[in-house]
């Protein structure tokens, strides 16, 4: 399998990419060169641009020769289901859980965001906000007898994120909390196979809402029963 | 291209604004915080940090901390007269260990004296600051973008924001902000000299501050432009970051008087203590304000809560109002961030956009672009971005933060700054003088969602009022998000002022801003 431009295994690819010197044919030159080195061929910069003095900017077509062998490819872990509505999620929850669902969330290092979860009736979300360490965190979903504990990670900077997180799942196992919670991440940098892999129960990429977060937690509470 | 408004209906939402505001207003007159005499110190001129880093304001505010309530300045002065020092000089043997509770107090015509030549200091540098500014944005207002286009930069380490921000400036915006360290809003304390580690973002330290000042002051005298520089005085030292913004020449501040309550769990009396010290600050500086509408449409759904953005934006007009600001100051926020599949989406934007322009009219009006809607698809939120610009010239918009087509993925790269601003730039020459040409049809979509959202708000400020804004908060009213009175973080660096108290530089300030 190639990438397909408008011709099937054309290996058409489109990139663009700053480099750190001034606008000239030499910078221009070193671009192509980038390019091939990358293992390209058939390259054409069709647009360069200086963003300032010492840096310019490209955008350019090219065309790869890798060839994935399909066949051998295996999808990581999914998240598998079938996102409810607003008030089916409601219902469901008057219906089958028959109580209030508690999720405690918090942003742990990172800026302020939030889910929408607050406007479920049937579910009772606790935001803790900004900058909560894992410890208090982990002391709000017991205080609240907690179904459900969400972090959210707006920010990817390195290497910090994923110690936070797995600090998170490190304090559960140590006090033996792990089982008694369903833990999840949702976030820009998140996905799902991380998720499971830092040991969450589930993570939600930019593109999930409260609805796919909700769904998740009220059909895994369930089975977990 | 304007929309019929209900100029009734304004005047009761202001009053409405008046009505909530004013027992918070008499809450606020009766007590200083913490970091209101620690900002004041600054005023005098304490600045510099011990050896493990603590600054020297926070020293002095421990060590007096049960006269805070008289107003630390008056010991800082007291200290000043009785060791014959230069601020500096004071500066260096409370460094040294020196405690000012050690020292009794001389009388107190000596200490108003000293008081009134330190304040003499602050207002000519302020002065001098605010009419550097008033001439160069007026030696070069035909280089301006309208609206001003505003980009974020934000490394951690101030030298490469330097960089990002030169090339910023270069490729034509016209406004810089630096997005603080993440963490940075819940310290009780401003980190001292200039910083190369962040998480999120770049400390705001006065030396930072004086960094970026220099270099797009620089910049700026290359392009023959004024480059407006931002910083975010939200969070726990609200004040003494004001104070910093003044003293450093900066040109806008973010300002929120309900921000920290609700998206930090900062304690509401502290929040709104804190913020009438800080925007006299940033008036007398002739700082402008944003506030952080966007942040309601972010956590819920855009188009069914927008009437809180606008009930929100009186409410901070009002609190703005109170501190001495004018209304060319106070550059309220709101945001284009309703689901991009609403069908007639962009006619609801352009409502509510409109609606804020025509109810503010001399406020430079911050417009803020999609975020929660953005992916990893960055053709689509290019798009998103451009209707964005479409609607921030057409509805006259006076600042216009650039959406970045990799919102949804990382913090910007140069490349996708530089596509920002092209992209704005096209848009706004384009679509120039299209507002003159076109009128809003009688009765139609646009017209008719105003006057709903309008109506909305009328109805929340009603509520909010019979409430009370505490009680509001409490219950949940904005953003959805409950902050008990006297919980959250700050509220034991609230004090009631003694009968004594002494600010001298507050009561300049109130002088000055016709507030008495």
């Amino acid at each position: 399998m190639k990438a397909y431009g408008d011709t099937l295994d054309d290996g058409k690819v489109q990139l663009s990419f700053t480099l750190p010197d001034k606008n000239n044919p030499k910078t221009k030159e070193a671009a192509k060169q980038y390019i091939l080195q990358m293992g390209f061929s058939d390259c054409t910069i069709s647009h360069t641009k200086t963003l300032s003095d010492g840096f310019t900017f490209f955008i350019a077509y090219a065309t790869s020769s890798v060839d994935i062998d399909y066949d051998k490819v295996k999808a990581p872990p999914q998240l598998e289901f079938e996102t409810m509505d607003f008030d089916s999620i409601n219902l469901f929850i008057k219906e089958k859980i028959k109580r209030k669902v508690v999720v405690v969330g918090a942003c742990t290092g990172t800026d302020a965001h939030h889910y929408g979860l607050e406007r479920y009736p049937m579910i009772e979300a606790v935001n803790l906000g900004a900058q909560v360490s894992n410890a208090k965190l982990i002391d709000k979903a017991k205080e609240y007898n907690a179904d459900c504990i969400l972090v959210s990670q707006v920010v990817t900077q390195k290497k910090k994120h994923v110690e936070n997180l797995t600090e998170l799942i490190e304090i559960l196992k140590a006090d033996k909390l792990r089982d008694r919670y369903i833990v999840c991440i949702g976030g820009p940098g998140i996905t799902h196979q991380l998720a499971v892999k830092l040991g969450f129960d589930a993570g939600f990429t930019k593109g999930c809402y409260a609805e796919d977060v909700a769904t998740f937690i009220i059909k895994t509470i369930v089975q977990n029963k | 291209m304007k929309l019929k408004i209900n100029h009734k209906k304004i005047r009761k939402a202001r009053e409405l604004a008046r009505m909530i505001t004013r027992p918070v207003q008499e809450y606020i007159e009766e007590h200083t915080t913490i970091s209101i005499e620690r900002a004041s110190l600054r005023l005098c001129g304490s600045s510099g940090a011990t050896t493990n880093g603590e600054p020297i304001p926070n020293t002095i505010t421990r060590d007096l901390s049960d006269k805070a309530s008289k107003g630390l300045v008056k010991y800082y002065i007291n200290a000043l007269i009785q060791k014959k020092l230069n601020p500096d000089s004071l500066n260096q043997l409370i460094k040294d260990g020196f405690k000012l509770s050690s020292l009794p107090l001389v009388d107190f015509k000596q200490i108003q004296d000293k008081a009134n030549q330190l304040v003499d200091t602050f207002a000519s540098k302020i002065q001098g600051h605010n009419e550097y500014r008033r001439n160069k944005i007026d030696q070069y207002k035909n280089n301006e973008n309208d609206p001003l286009l505003y980009v974020i930069v934000a490394t951690g380490n101030v030298y490469e924001d330097v960089k990002q921000a030169r090339a910023a400036a270069i490729e034509g915006s016209d406004i810089i902000a630096v997005i603080r360290s993440t963490v940075q809003s819940l310290l009780d304390y401003v980190p001292e000299g200039p910083t190369t580690e962040g998480f999120g973002g770049t400390y705001a330290t006065q030396a930072n501050f004086k960094i970026m000042r220099e270099a797009l002051d620089d910049v700026g005298k290359k392009e023959n432009k004024y480059i407006r520089l931002v910083n975010y005085a939200s969070g726990l030292c609200m004040p003494e970051i004001a104070v910093m913004g003044a003293l450093e020449r900066l040109d806008m501040m973010l300002s929120d008087s309900m921000y920290g309550v609700l998206f930090r769990d900062i304690n509401m009396y502290r929040t709104f203590v804190d913020q009438h010290f800080s925007r006299m600050l940033h008036a007398y500086a002739e700082i402008v304000i944003n506030t952080g509408e966007d942040n309601y449409l972010t956590t819920s759904n855009a188009y069914d809560k927008i009437h809180t953005v606008l009930a929100s934006q009186f409410i901070n007009e009002r609190f703005a109002l109170n501190s001495g600001m004018p209304r060319h100051l106070i550059g309220l926020g709101h945001a284009f961030e309703i689901d991009p599949s609403l069908k007639n989406g962009f006619l609801y934007e352009l409502a509510h956009a409109q609606l804020v322009r025509d109810i503010f009219p001399e406020h430079p009006l911050k417009y803020m672009p999609p975020t929660k809607y953005m992916t990893g698809d960055i053709f689509k939120g290019y798009v998103m971005n451009s209707l964005f610009n479409f609607v921030g010239k057409l509805s006259s918009q006076k600042i216009l933060l650039l959406g970045m087509l990799t919102e949804g993925i990382h913090t910007p790269f140069l490349q996708d700054r530089y596509l920002a601003i092209e992209n704005a730039k096209y848009i706004i020459n384009n679509i120039c003088d299209l507002n003159d040409e076109l009128v809003i049809k009688e009765n139609g979509i646009i017209q008719k969602r105003a006057n709903e959202v309008l109506d909305n708000t009328l109805a929340f400020l009603e509520k909010v009022s019979s409430l009370s804004l505490f009680n509001s908060i409490e219950e949940g009213l904005f953003a959805e998000i409950k902050r008990k009175k006297t919980h959250g973080k700050g509220f034991k660096g609230v004090l009631k002022k003694d009968v004594d108290y002494f600010n001298p530089f507050e009561q300049h300030m109130k002088k000055i801003l016709n507030m008495d």
